[in-house]
């Protein structure tokens, strides 16, 4: 049996790919040379991480038209429980140097899956207690509520000093954050989210953002599905918290206030609110601009004369194309459409017809 | 139910730092309130106005030295035309999108304002100067209550605003347009009113109000950083919902009740302290939920 | 379509970039220093940044090659601390690390520093946990379990407090940190386990205090201990003494700034706190050098935040030296000998857990200057 030419191809492109990261990770020597470099690695995973948290607050925002500024709050529960759930007794004896841990989590040690799994089931959880009072509110209602529910469960993460340590923070997080993880679960994020979003669940989705009472006219049990939406949403964001806890290997209360949440909206803005891959774009796009921009910020030593650099623009910078963008491209980079390798190969064809002849 | 008891003088003191607190919630609230009710926008940005507010008058003082009445007269014009600009630039275009994207291009601004007045002011606190009357030590002493002297000014300014406002909507041209732009924007402009000047005019309003806020604020806690307009902003969006989001005399009265609210429950609660944020945001859950036309608020019909 | 050919060059791009080599110049030195340039501790790492800079103009070599300096804002964020970090490594390939002001952020960039083996000299981060269980992690400041000691210490000996009462802000670490080693000192100087009669709570960004004034006032205590940054706590003082509170506000090193008297003006007079550094206790010849030279660029006294940079940087020059060869294992060993090093800010020896076990000063503020009290040593 002949393996047809598109399947072969793909799965040439996989392996590729798998070969690719194995080498940029570490994990693979070739001529010699393995690993990209920590801080490109580093970019890279946050990349990857930016793309999880842009594709799940898109698909409350952008796919089902439900305004939430409530994102930093689940990173914020995810992060502290994979923390908790995967730091070592001693490191945690450590840590907890001023107020003694409770007594239950003290012991409690998992491994990095089930830890990241039980972080998303627990922030789901939660959500679901946000949820449900929150979801009856609409748009900027919503949004301001959901901001107020962030903000609130931050504080509770800050005071009871017993499970988290309040702000003194957790760290020694094991540092199992590398390429596979955060490419694998970016990757399984966007398949998840691209096939729920073709579901029924999806076109549901999509009927409540473009009117909410047509929908409910058609039978559509809104609450139902606006809760099924914030949900999955926070869940993803929670195990997006969890990867970059332990990319970091330290976190504390105050990394989870708004101007998080505002980072991860920008790069849904600019990706397109109801674009999967435009999310993922945006988000590869802003973590590395942010780390490519120091350049303004740096001082620059010139044989002649030094460029002072101008520290707090990168923000201003962002902070400028959210407004930009929002004005004069609100479609973002990608509108509503997706990026898949069909479109990508389909417009290279119809650009250099060659061989196979035109289109 | 130790922490309960409170002797009466001590209450009392209590009581008069939450009515110092509340009024000056109250006169950020007005400013507000009024852009959403005519607008239904929440001016994210309204925060961070009044903190420019308050550095116009810092260096107007601090490097030109100009007499108080001119300094803050200088200060409520410029913010009046930073928020006219704001208006033009961020939020006429979206007139015609959806809520959300108004809302998200408020808060892409306020965050713009913030980190440029990080660049430009530096991140480190600094002094806000303060006229003779006011300055350190000035308060009135009532029985064993201490009162600053700024409360005094502070409540009796709010409700000077309160009425100029209520009179220039209730009781001129402008303000009936404003109303009627309000209640219809598209009839409003069938009936021949130009639109676009009167959202200027209520943003301009709106920023003056909060001019004033900002630099009350500011004589009241003479510690001036780019990013002191972010709780007020929160606070006092909190205050004008509670009190009846679009309504002024609502906002005062949220405005109030917010303010005592926080410093009695750190009277009462002393354990909680760290939670004092949190109550206010607890309000505004429980206000949106419960009863989300606020205090004073009409019932407003959804339209289909 | 115009977008789409956008796209893929910006794919391209980001990938392709990252692996461009930063410039670096041959036979230099290069020393990284990653500082919060923006952000709520901004202030503190300018200050830090200056002495830094003071010290590389003063002694730009070293073992006969160029020092260079190379700085990364890391924007008071713990994210961008260690990404700051990564990127001085990987790119400027620098050979040390100072920083950073803020222990959170030091625990950050220490993990990425850890994993690359590279030395990192704090400044001025106080948490016990920014050392423990890091190798490569060295300060030239002591740290908060001795700085609460010496507040608690002060406020019974010379102040004859039999009770304090801690008003503290909640979110952050260092205050968190310093109010409870303040407790635990004085509650076991007193002998007396209710000498703390009360612990009150704010939030960064707070600006109303009177609230939890009134109460702690109502509890007669002799001492109130604020650690706090010196926004927050000059306002608090200001609210206090407007409320007719005349107990003796006692604080910690975050105190040191010249802010801290122009935003509390006459009601910080008489406020204590405890510091790294006082110009006027300039204890040997090492420190008169780093004064002159300050005073000469700056037109200003220096801090104790500068003084501490400049301090990291002369440790850091010191242990090439003494190595022989700027190579990062072998600095990290002689780091770890430093013992006896006489710098700015007084003598600096690393003790078994790369903390230095040096003196506190004790500053008041005295007709709106820092007035030098005394010196206590490590006990």
């Amino acid at each position: 049996m002949r393996v047809p030419a598109e399947q072969r191809r793909r799965a040439l492109l996989l392996l590729g790919a798998v070969l690719i990261v194995a080498w940029a990770n570490g994990d693979l020597r070739f001529a010699g040379v393995s690993g990209w470099g920590s801080y490109t690695v580093r970019i890279i995973n946050l990349c990857a991480i930016n793309a999880v948290l842009a594709m799940s607050l898109n698909l409350l925002c952008g796919f089902t038209g439900q305004f939430s500024l409530g994102h930093a709050g689940f990173m914020a529960l995810g992060a502290y429980t994979t923390a908790l759930l995967t730091m070592e007794p001693a490191t945690k004896k450590m840590v907890f140097f001023m107020t003694p841990q409770w007594g239950p989590l003290q012991n409690l040690l998992l491994p990095f899956l089930p830890a990241l799994v039980l972080a998303g089931l627990v922030t789901g959880f939660f959500s679901l207690l946000v949820g449900v009072p929150a979801l009856r509110l609409r748009g900027d209602y919503l949004g301001i509520a959901t901001l107020g529910f962030a903000e609130i469960i931050r504080l509770i993460l800050q005071n009871v000093r017993r499970v988290t340590n309040g702000a003194l923070g957790l760290k020694g997080i094991p540092p199992v954050t590398n390429l596979w993880w955060t490419l694998g679960t970016a990757t399984f994020t966007y398949f998840a989210l691209r096939n729920l979003l073709a579901s029924s669940y999806g076109r549901a989705f999509k009927s409540i953002r473009e009117n909410e009472t047509a929908a409910q006219a058609m039978g559509i049990d809104l609450f139902k599905h606006k809760l099924i939406s914030f949900v999955v949403s926070s869940s993803l964001a929670g195990m997006g918290g969890g990867l970059l806890a332990a990319l970091l290997t330290t976190i504390d209360p105050v990394m989870f206030k708004f101007p998080l949440t505002f980072q991860v909206l920008l790069t849904v803005v600019l990706g397109g609110m109801g674009s999967l891959s435009g999310s993922v774009l945006a988000a590869a796009i802003v973590t590395y601009l942010m780390e490519f921009l120091r350049v303004v910020e740096e001082p620059h030593y010139l044989s002649f004369m030094t460029i002072r650099g101008i520290p707090g623009l990168r923000t201003v910078i962002f902070s400028l194309a959210l407004v930009v963008v929002v004005i004069w491209y609100p479609r973002g980079l990608m509108g509503d459409r997706e990026l898949t390798v069909a479109t990508v190969t389909g417009y290279l064809k119809k650009r250099w017809p060659g061989r196979r002849g035109a289109g | 139910m130790e922490a309960l008891r409170l002797p009466i003088a001590m209450f009392l003191q209590h009581l008069a730092n939450a009515i110092s607190l509340g009024s000056l919630y109250a006169l950020v609230a007005i400013g507000y309130t009024m852009v959403y009710g005519i607008l239904r926008l929440i001016n994210f940005a309204h925060g961070d106005l009044l903190m420019l507010a308050a550095y116009v008058v810092y260096y107007s003082q601090g490097m030109f030295h100009l007499p108080w009445p001119v300094s803050i007269s200088l200060s409520v014009v410029v913010t009046m035309c930073l928020g006219i600009v704001v208006e033009r630039a961020a939020y006429r275009p979206l007139r015609d999108s959806p809520r959300t994207t108004i809302l998200i291009s408020a808060i892409g601004v306020s965050f713009l304002v913030e980190n440029l007045g990080l660049v430009v002011f530096g991140g480190r606190p600094q002094s806000f100067p303060l006229p003779r009357f006011l300055d350190i030590g000035s308060a009135t002493q009532i029985g064993s209550v201490t009162v600053e002297n700024i409360t005094f000014a502070i409540p009796v300014v709010t409700l000077a605003l309160l009425y100029a406002l209520l009179y220039i909507v209730h009781k001129t041209k402008t303000g009936m347009a404003m109303r009627a732009v309000a209640r219809d924007v598209d009839t409003a402009r069938l009936m021949g009113i130009d639109v676009d000047r009167i959202i200027a005019t209520t943003f301009a309003l709106g920023s003056a109000l909060a001019a004033v806020g900002g630099i009350m604020w500011a004589m009241k806690f003479p510690q001036i950083n780019p990013l002191m307009g972010m709780m007020p902003g929160m606070k006092c969006f909190i205050a004008a919902v509670f009190g009846g989001i679009g309504n002024v005399s609502g906002a005062v009265a949220g405005g109030f009740i917010l303010g005592v609210a926080e410093i009695m429950i750190v009277a009462f609660l002393p354990a909680i302290s760290g939670y004092r944020d949190a109550f206010a945001f607890i309000i505004l859950i429980g206000t949106l939920l419960l009863r989300p036309t606020g205090l004073v608020g009409e019932k407003a019909a959804e339209k289909v | 379509m115009r977008s789409n050919k956008l796209i893929a060059i910006l794919v391209l791009l980001a990938v392709f970039v990252p692996l461009l080599p930063g410039c670096i110049g041959g036979g230099d030195v290069n020393i990284g220093v990653y500082e919060p340039m923006t952000g709520s501790s901004a202030a503190g790492g300018q200050m830090t940044y200056e002495g830094i800079q003071l010290a590389n103009e003063l002694f730009p070599e070293v073992l006969g090659k160029k020092v260079r300096l190379f700085l990364e804002d890391n924007k008071t964020d713990k994210s961008e601390a260690a990404n700051a970090v990564a990127r001085l490594i990987d790119q400027k390939k620098v050979v040390a690390i100072i920083g950073s002001y803020g222990s959170s952020l030091s625990i950050a960039g220490g993990n990425v520093a850890k994993t690359k083996q590279i030395p990192v000299v704090g400044c001025s981060p106080t948490n016990p946990l920014v050392t423990k269980g890091n190798d490569f992690y060295f300060r030239v400041c002591f740290i908060d379990p001795f700085q609460g000691r010496v507040m608690a210490k002060y406020a019974i000996d010379n102040l004859k407090a039999k009770t304090a009462a801690i008003i503290k802000n909640v979110q952050d670490d260092y205050a968190v940190g310093l109010a409870n080693y303040f407790k635990e000192a004085f509650i076991s100087l007193t002998k007396d386990p209710k000498a703390v009669l009360g612990e009150l709570e704010y939030n960064t960004g707070d600006q109303d205090f009177t609230a939890q004034l009134t109460k702690t006032a109502s509890l007669k205590p002799d001492v109130i201990f604020a650690p706090g940054n010196y926004g927050d706590s000059a306002l608090m003082i200001r609210q206090a003494r407007t409320l007719r509170i005349t107990v003796p506000f006692l604080g910690g090193d975050t105190w040191e700034a010249p802010e801290f008297m122009s935003i509390g003006k006459e009601a910080v007079e008489g406020a204590t706190f405890s510091t790294h550094y006082s110009v006027q206790a300039a204890p040997i010849d090492a420190s008169k050098k780093f004064v002159d030279a300050y005073k000469k660029k700056f037109n200003k006294d220096p801090n104790a935040f500068a003084a501490l940079g400049y301090d990291a940087y002369m440790v850091i020059l010191e242990a090439i030296r003494v190595a022989g060869k700027a190579e990062p294992l072998a600095i990290k060993d002689a780091l770890v000998k430093t013992k006896g090093f006489k710098g700015a800010t007084g003598t600096i020896t690393m003790d078994a857990n790369r903390d230095a076990n040096k003196s506190a000063v004790i500053l008041q503020v005295k007709g709106g200057k820092f007035q030098y009290l005394t010196t206590v040593e490590p006990f």
